[in-house]
């Protein structure tokens, strides 16, 4: 299982791989290779050209910005699960990503990678997914942003142009105090989620829900919204009655099947997992002004 | 493609200047540009860990690496991690302390991993070490001694002397295998650095049952790099027969079952090698192989065997007769009568599943042909190195004179190297037809559609019991399949046949045996080699009676084991050769009484009703298995010393990791009063020893062992006998102490080994007494009149996650009887390593296949192993009743823990989920399995 014959490019600034994914044919970019490389020994894919854009100094960083935290498209995941400024804006990400792979992995693989690898169970989309994260991408044309909800394009597909790079991961900010909880179940730990639920909570200061996320992967091919549920909780005071209502209407969707776990199954899933997920983000939620 | 970069990688450090190509991994560019072969290679997509490397101080897998991308950068091995001087570090002294390693070959993935964590944690837990090592897979240890290692090593290094309270052992002395696996000095197949060795990649079948076309090699052959590429009818040119002999051959048998060198006409699995290419590197050698254009013209594939009595399939392959390869009977007693005088009786059906052997190492080996001398050297990772032999001598032609095969460090088994395989077969004849040195490592995903497998097994029992819970008869029909060639036979469902009594007494037994070939990958012994599958069935069975009656599960193995005072027990049963199967000692209630006191059976009801006040489902699950071990008919052992002094032993035994070489060796030290790594011991190779068997069936602490223990002796009586007449004293004032005799009381220097040697070695002119002879040398090959039986008792506790279902094993508790014990840790590690394979395929491990019989599990991702995080910590108790079938007392025990696992698990986890009806039928188990099982006894 070696790589198929491909020429091999360091790049060691942005505007340099731009102007080569912009001009080469066929051409892919190697972040943190933790999926690349895998399909690369096993050849499912055959890029003539792999640009590497890890010596690209200035694409991994944390930075706490007003409105939002910006987290470099090449920061590794370690790198993320240490950090202070996630711990304090976005602990979601964390509780997340010890569920993602192994040291190993986390050592080398990068956020940006994660999410355009785009595996429907993998915990980063889900969780960007629920922050309401947006994709800053560039390429020789200029940049843009993309709403992570609008970011899978079809199954492990995101919806960037050939040319285009992911360069940052915009997570605006919740509220301090705000609740959030990630629940998956794996066969082993380590594993791409059966399922995953992630929840996020703001609580009013008359302690009934004033926002609210719940997204559930590994139930279709992208991480779902589950907007129903949401509207139960939304402007409720989150008693367990409430609680389980919202959580029985993630079992809703339409799953997928594979051998590994049946359509049902996955659905029942859905449900507990949220549940679940939903009641340790409500016990971690500070009313507002509290 | 011309894609070449000027590197300057530090590793170690020391810096190394390259002109590599852009695609060479890390891994390779170490093991193979810088000679360093410590970082081993696994599995090449990321899973398995083996090929941990620090870069730059953290931990990455160095094949998802490109070596391009470490220009510049600060690479640590495991090379690096001693000092200067040779001085182990603290972890690497751990290691060898605990037995943190087996074979070895996930070893340095497991310290580079485990380095970074103690540097960057000061204190760890044993959780916070098995989350650093989840992403390592170990086929061998089951991790335990792994963790404990780690742990003293960091106590360690925080000044505290954690050794007294570690949790296992830790006392054993060390192995003589393990001082240069945990330096990364092992020597493993691929590491071998033949000069000038071409490599070779394989063309297999994509489909599971076609006609081939034709077969396009020439824009292969075109390709820069590219030496040969063969197919069957260019290597006929030095074979004798394009088709394989079955391995131990069974006149009942058709004889046309084995399998090709390379395809003929027609492809039966995917993965069959159908063409091979040999080229200067194995990158291009797979660029090669991927444009060799096979036409195929499909034909339809035969997915399973379930039905295969009443309704016909499709040949597996043209011309066959049947499917069905063998339908025998294991019949005794009067099961009418049993069935007629019943309190109760049921059917039940039961479908197993066992995987593949997945030795961390993969299968590969280098075949050098010299054309001058006309001797072809194979250095090969297998069980069987003396098989081998037999096997290419017949299939190129050739004697016992011109074919060696010597065995280097073999990274694991499992059973997957104890077959004579095609495509070894065919590498060989590529060296002969080349007259090069030509090597093959078989890939992870290779060893998914290569290497044999168990895989499926369907059981429809009948079961007729006594009011007391005793059983009275089971009849009914086991149907194994067999997958599309026979390698060795069809011994594994006559195994599960004849391990289905196991320890109890059934009165009355009539069992129809039918194996069936399918269009997959060929099946044969996995570890526990259709045992575990027996055992199941009838654990199975009684859980069934229990409830029946309601009965304690426990209470109804009590009730039927064979009592103390029943022993030696002669089965009805007899084995293939025809030899009645006897129980030759033990206690069974003694060892079940032991398992359930370990695990506190009395407590658990006030356990698991405290668990269910919190909403917690804990269940308790009791099974037993006996395992026939020591397999004959013989194995090799060869004592001698010469004129340097040095004991060293000789065997046919394979060492695999398991600790042979270290067994052998101190039963051989004793014999001289010297430590055990004061003997050599060679092991697998033809050229060294004329005769053996191999690695198989729990068998070489028997076998090997007694023949090492006989010869052993038989060199220290001439020994002593020349010694009395140099010393002109008495035999039997003489003794043996640190290698030397002295005479009983006298002090002296006494005579060294050396110094005798030197005598009988002889010199010209000089004679050597008649009744002496020269040489200071024994070769005995120790016959074993059966199999020794070793019983063993699980007891398992687990907790069923009520909303997700998935369970976890939370105590666990192991007694097995191996006869005496030659190294208790060594015994210990293969009892816990067992238990843990075998939690694999309870609730792990499955191979894969769709209706067209493709295989759809073919990474380490979709097939699950056992990882550290879920695997609990195992307690062993290991009572001993020698054998009185062996000089020894021992009783083999690689495979004993296989057998009571996956039971004891499947009726822990009945017991916690408590609901009514729910019966679990077929293993593995996932977790949507048992929601699917749940739903549908208790809808909604």
């Amino acid at each position: 299982m070696k790589p198929p014959p491909f020429r091999y490019h360091a790049c060691s600034s942005l505007s340099q791989a731009l102007d080569l994914l912009s001009s080469l044919d066929n051409a892919k970019l190697l972040a943190g290779g933790q999926s690349l490389m895998p399909m690369l020994n096993m050849r499912f894919v055959f890029p003539d050209h792999l640009l590497d854009i890890n010596p690209i100094a200035d694409l991994a960083f944390i930075r706490d910005e007003p409105e939002a935290m910006r987290i470099g498209a090449l920061t590794r995941q370690h790198a993320i699960e240490v950090s202070d400024t996630v711990a304090q804006r976005h602990p979601i990400l964390q509780e997340a990503l010890a569920h993602v792979g192994h040291i190993q992995t986390r050592n080398r693989g990068t956020i940006g990678g994660s999410l355009c690898h785009l595996d429907p169970a993998a915990e980063l989309p889900a969780v960007v997914t629920a922050i309401g994260g947006e994709i800053e991408v560039a390429s020789a044309r200029g940049r843009r942003t993309i709403p992570m909800a609008e970011f899978p394009a079809f199954y492990m597909t995101p919806a960037i142009e050939p040319d285009e790079i992911v360069v940052a991961i915009r997570l605006p900010h919740w509220a301090p105090g705000h609740g959030y909880a990630f629940e998956e179940f794996a066969r082993r730990h380590g594993d791409f989620a059966v399922v995953s639920a992630s929840v996020l909570v703001e609580l009013a200061a008359d302690n009934t829900v004033r926002r609210i996320a719940i997204v559930l992967a590994g139930i279709g091919t992208a991480p779902i919204r589950a907007a129903a549920a949401e509207q139960v909780l939304l402007g409720q005071a989150p008693t367990p009655e409430v609680v389980s209502r919202a959580a029985s209407l993630c079992r809703d969707f339409e799953a997928k099947a594979d051998p590994y776990a049946s359509a049902a199954y996955r659905q029942h899933l859905a449900g507990a997992l949220t549940e679940r997920a939903l009641r340790r983000a409500l016990q971690r939620a500070r009313p507002a002004g509290g | 493609m011309d894609d070449r970069h000027g590197i300057s990688v530090t590793v170690n450090g020391r810096t190394y200047r390259r002109e590599i190509s852009g695609r060479t991994t890390l891994a390779d560019f170490l093991r193979h540009e810088l000679r360093l072969t410590g970082t081993h290679i696994g599995c090449e997509h990321g899973v398995c860990g083996a090929c941990t490397v620090l870069l730059d101080g953290d931990s990455v897998r160095s094949c998802l690496m490109l070596a391009a991308q470490a220009d510049g950068r600060q690479v640590e091995t495991v090379e690096g991690l001693a000092a200067a001087d040779g001085s182990l570090s603290p972890l690497q002294a751990a290691f060898i302390k605990h037995r943190g390693l087996q074979c070895g070959f996930c070893t340095p993935g497991m310290l580079m991993t485990l380095t970074e964590l103690l540097r960057k944690q000061a204190a760890v837990t044993e959780h916070d070490v098995r989350l650093a090592v989840s992403g390592n897979l170990c086929r061998c240890t089951g991790y335990q001694t792994i963790v404990d290692a780690a742990l003293d090593a960091a106590a360690a290094a925080r000044g505290n002397d954690r050794s007294a309270d570690a949790p296992s052992a830790g006392t054993a002395s060390p192995r003589i295998e393990d001082r240069p696996l945990v330096l990364g000095q092992g020597c493993f197949v691929d590491d071998i650095d033949q000069a000038a060795t071409l490599e070779v990649a394989f063309v297999r079948s994509p489909q599971a049952h076609a006609r081939i076309v034709a077969i396009d090699a020439a824009e292969a052959r075109s390709l820069p790099g590219v030496v040969a590429v063969f197919t069957l009818a260019d290597l006929m040119e030095v074979l004798t027969d394009g088709q394989l002999p079955i391995q131990y051959p069974d006149p009942k048998l058709a004889q046309d079952l084995g399998s090709f060198v390379l395809a003929k006409d027609e492809v039966v699995y995917v993965g069959e090698p159908v063409a091979l290419v040999v080229a200067e590197s194995r990158y291009v050698a797979e660029d090669a192989a991927a444009r060799v254009v096979v036409e195929l013209d499909t034909l339809p594939a035969v997915t399973g065997c379930e039905t295969c009595l009443s309704v016909p399939p499709p040949p597996v392959r043209t011309g066959r007769a049947s499917n069905v390869v063998s339908d025998i009977r294991q019949s005794y007693g009067d099961i009418e009568r049993a069935f007629a005088s019943a309190h109760g009786t049921f059917s039940i059906s039961l479908q197993q599943h066992r995987g593949c052997p997945h030795s961390i190492e993969p299968r590969g080996l280098i075949a050098d042909y010299d054309k001058r001398s006309r001797r072809l050297t194979v250095w090969n990772s297998t069980q069987l190195a003396h098989e081998l032999r037999v096997a290419l001598m017949r299939m190129l032609g050739m004697d016992e004179n011109e074919v060696r095969v010597i065995t280097p460090d073999v990274g694991g088994g499992f059973g997957g190297k104890y077959c004579i395989y095609s495509d070894e077969v065919a590498v060989a004849a590529a060296a002969v037809k080349l007259g090069r040195a030509v090597k093959w490592i078989e890939d992870r995903r290779e060893h998914f559609v290569a290497a044999v497998q168990e895989r499926d097994q369907h059981w429809d029992l009948d079961v007729a019991y006594a009011a007391d819970g005793r059983l009275l008869g089971v009849r009914g029909t086991l149907i194994h399949e067999q997958g599309a060639y026979i390698l060795q036979g069809v011994n594994i469902a006559y195994n599960s046949a004849t391990a289905f009594p196991g320890p109890y007494v059934l009165p009355a037994y009539d069992l129809r045996i039918v194996a069936a070939t399918t269009n997959k990958v060929p099946t044969a012994s996995v570890r526990g080699a259709g045992y575990p599958q027996g055992t199941f069935a009838m654990e199975r069975c009684l859980d069934r009676i229990a409830d029946m009656l309601g009965l304690d599960r426990v209470e109804v193995r009590r009730r039927n084991l064979i009592a103390a005072d029943q022993i030696p027990y002669a089965t009805p049963m007899k084995s293939r050769s025809g030899a009645a199967i006897v129980y030759d000692s033990g206690d069974f209630h003694a060892i079940l009484d032991a398992a359930l006191g370990a695990i506190d059976h009395a407590g658990f009801p006030a356990r698991q009703a405290a668990a269910r006040e919190n909403g917690r489902l804990l269940g308790i699950g009791v099974a037993c298995g006996i395992k026939g071990t020591g397999r004959g008919p013989y194995e090799s052992g060869i004592v001698r010393i010469g004129p340097s002094g040095k004991i060293s032993v000789y065997s046919g035994a394979a060492a695999m990791g398991q600790g042979i070489k270290t067994a052998l060796a101190q039963i051989c030290a004793e014999h001289f009063g010297v430590r055990p790594d004061e003997v050599t011991v060679v092991t697998g190779d033809t050229g060294a020893v004329p005769l053996g068997m191999g690695g198989f069936a729990s068998r070489q602490t028997v076998t090997a062992g007694s023949s090492v223990h006989i010869a052993a002796s038989r060199v220290r009586e001439k020994v002593l006998k020349i010694a009395s007449r140099l010393l002109e004293a008495d035999e039997a004032d003489l003794e043996l102490v640190g290698g030397k005799v002295k005479i009983k009381g006298v002090p002296s220097d006494g005579l060294a080994l050396h110094q005798i040697a030197r005598v009988v070695h002889g010199s010209p002119g000089y004679s050597i007494p008649k009744d002496i002879g020269p040489g200071l040398e024994s070769s005995e090959m120790f016959l074993p009149d059966g199999l020794t039986y070793g019983m063993g008792c699980h007891a398992v506790e687990v907790e069923v996650d009520p909303a997700t279902l998935a369970p976890r094993l939370v105590r666990y508790v192991v007694v097995n009887d191996s006869g005496r014990l030659i190294d208790p840790a060594s015994v210990e590690g293969q009892l816990v390593g067992g238990a843990v394979h075998a939690i694999g395929n309870a609730l792990f491990e499955w191979m894969g296949f769709d209706d067209n019989a493709q295989p759809i599990t073919t990474t380490l991702a979709e097939y699950l192993l056992p990882t550290a995080t879920e695997v609990p910590r195992i307690k062993v108790l290991m009572p001993e009743y020698p054998t009185p079938l062996n000089p020894l007392g021992v009783k083999g025990v690689g495979e004993s823990a296989l057998l009571p696992a996956a039971p004891a698990i499947i009726s822990a986890i009945e017991s916690a989920l408590k609901v009514p009806g729910l019966e679990i039928r077929a293993i593995p188990l996932s977790p949507s399995q048992l929601f699917a099982l749940t739903r549908a006894v208790h809808p909604g």
